[in-house]
């Protein structure tokens, strides 16, 4: 089981700015460990937001994607008290929601 | 004559270029590390330890709840800037990770010797970096003030500051070679003076940190330990006397800072 995200929501001018942090090795397929053998890919490559239970947003990732990545989105017309939710999928089909009320 | 002056004051535009220079570089560094202080995982780390803290875990399904850092049982913040410190239940002068040891022993029933050999990175070291930072993250904003009451702590303080001179090794380094004079730097990183007080969140005062460059988090243990690697010295080891005895001296150093840990590091 994956460790939790960290997601922040704050409402501002009509928008929301969603702040969410990953933990995940994304561990990218081209690195060798000390016997030289190549470390399997291992990263998240879907993540869909969802603002009070609609996608908002949707995202296919790749390998170049850091190691507990940083993600930062706006959304329109969110108000203080929504919901936010944040879903990854990696390529082992492990997959992670963790879910924040706007402030 | 005429021309010596002029030359003199060409090499003098010369060098204040470079410094302008040199600070706009460390104004793109900063810059850049505030952008990314922004989303600092370190919060997840944060997270982890919190939630640690608080699960019933070891061979004696306890909680470290009942953890003494110094402030009383289970008192978590504002312990770590008093940190390192003499405790009377084991007779010792002991640094966060060194005392998370003994609690998670004492209390869980974990083997404290067995983890402390455990490589950083692998099995319960992850978890005790964990909570170190979550305990650091307790403190934050607030200020530096480890006693020096306990005649142990003095001599702790007397011990650091002798192996912070001590030189040794293949390259005849100590941490004074980097960190025993201002204005020093590798590459592009700055090193900060640590015989006094580096200041605000600089040194002692930043430690458990994420790094960005390897994405790992690094509690103060692991750190000192990195400084011997760096000077081609074997580890003194996790939470030994002799890393327990350098983070006196660069905590009573320290005195008065803010501590703004856990940070974020390149």
């Amino acid at each position: 089981m994956a460790d939790p995200m960290r997601i922040r929501a704050k409402a501002e001018n009509g928008k929301v700015t969603v702040r969410v942090l990953m933990s995940h090795e994304m561990e990218s397929g081209q690195r060798k460990d000390s016997a030289g053998k190549v470390i399997p890919a291992w990263h998240i490559n879907e993540v869909a937001a969802s603002l009070n239970g609609k996608v908002v947003m949707t995202a296919d990732w790749g390998p170049a994607v850091s190691k507990n990545p940083f993600l930062q989105f706006n959304v329109k017309g969110g108000k203080a008290g929504d919901k936010v939710a944040i879903t990854w999928k990696d390529t082992k089909g492990d997959s992670r929601t963790d879910e924040a009320t706007v402030s | 004559m005429k021309k010596m002056m002029c030359l003199l004051a060409l090499a003098g535009l010369t060098a204040s270029a470079a410094h302008a220079q040199k600070s706009a570089a460390v104004q793109a560094i900063e810059e850049y590390r505030a952008m990314l202080a922004d989303g600092n995982p370190a919060e997840l780390f944060e997270a982890k330890g919190e939630d640690l803290w608080k699960q019933k875990r070891g061979p004696k399904n306890a909680s470290l709840q009942q953890c003494d850092l110094g402030q009383g049982p289970g008192v978590t913040k504002g312990a770590f800037v008093t940190l390192p410190r003499y405790f009377a239940d084991t007779d010792k002068v002991q640094d966060l990770e060194s005392r998370l040891l003994s609690c998670m022993e004492n209390l869980q029933g974990f083997d404290a010797a067995e983890i402390a050999k455990t490589p950083f990175g692998k099995g319960e070291q992850n978890n005790v970096t964990a909570l170190a930072t979550w305990i650091a993250a307790e403190s934050r904003d607030m200020t530096f003030n480890l006693p020096q009451v306990h005649a142990k702590e003095q001599i702790a303080y007397e011990v650091g500051k002798r192996l912070f001179f001590q030189r040794g090794g293949a390259h005849d380094f100590s941490c004074a070679s980097c960190h025993g004079a201002e204005n020093l730097r590798i590459r592009m990183q700055d090193l900060p003076n640590l015989t006094k007080n580096p200041g605000d969140g600089i040194g002692f005062a930043a430690w458990p940190a994420y790094r960005v460059s390897n994405g790992q988090m690094w509690g103060m243990q692991l750190r000192l330990n990195d400084c011997y690697r760096q000077q081609r010295f074997p580890y003194p080891g996790f939470a030994s006397d002799a890393t327990v005895a350098l983070g006196v001296y660069l905590g009573v150093n320290s005195h008065g800072s803010k501590s703004i840990a856990p940070a974020l590091k390149r």
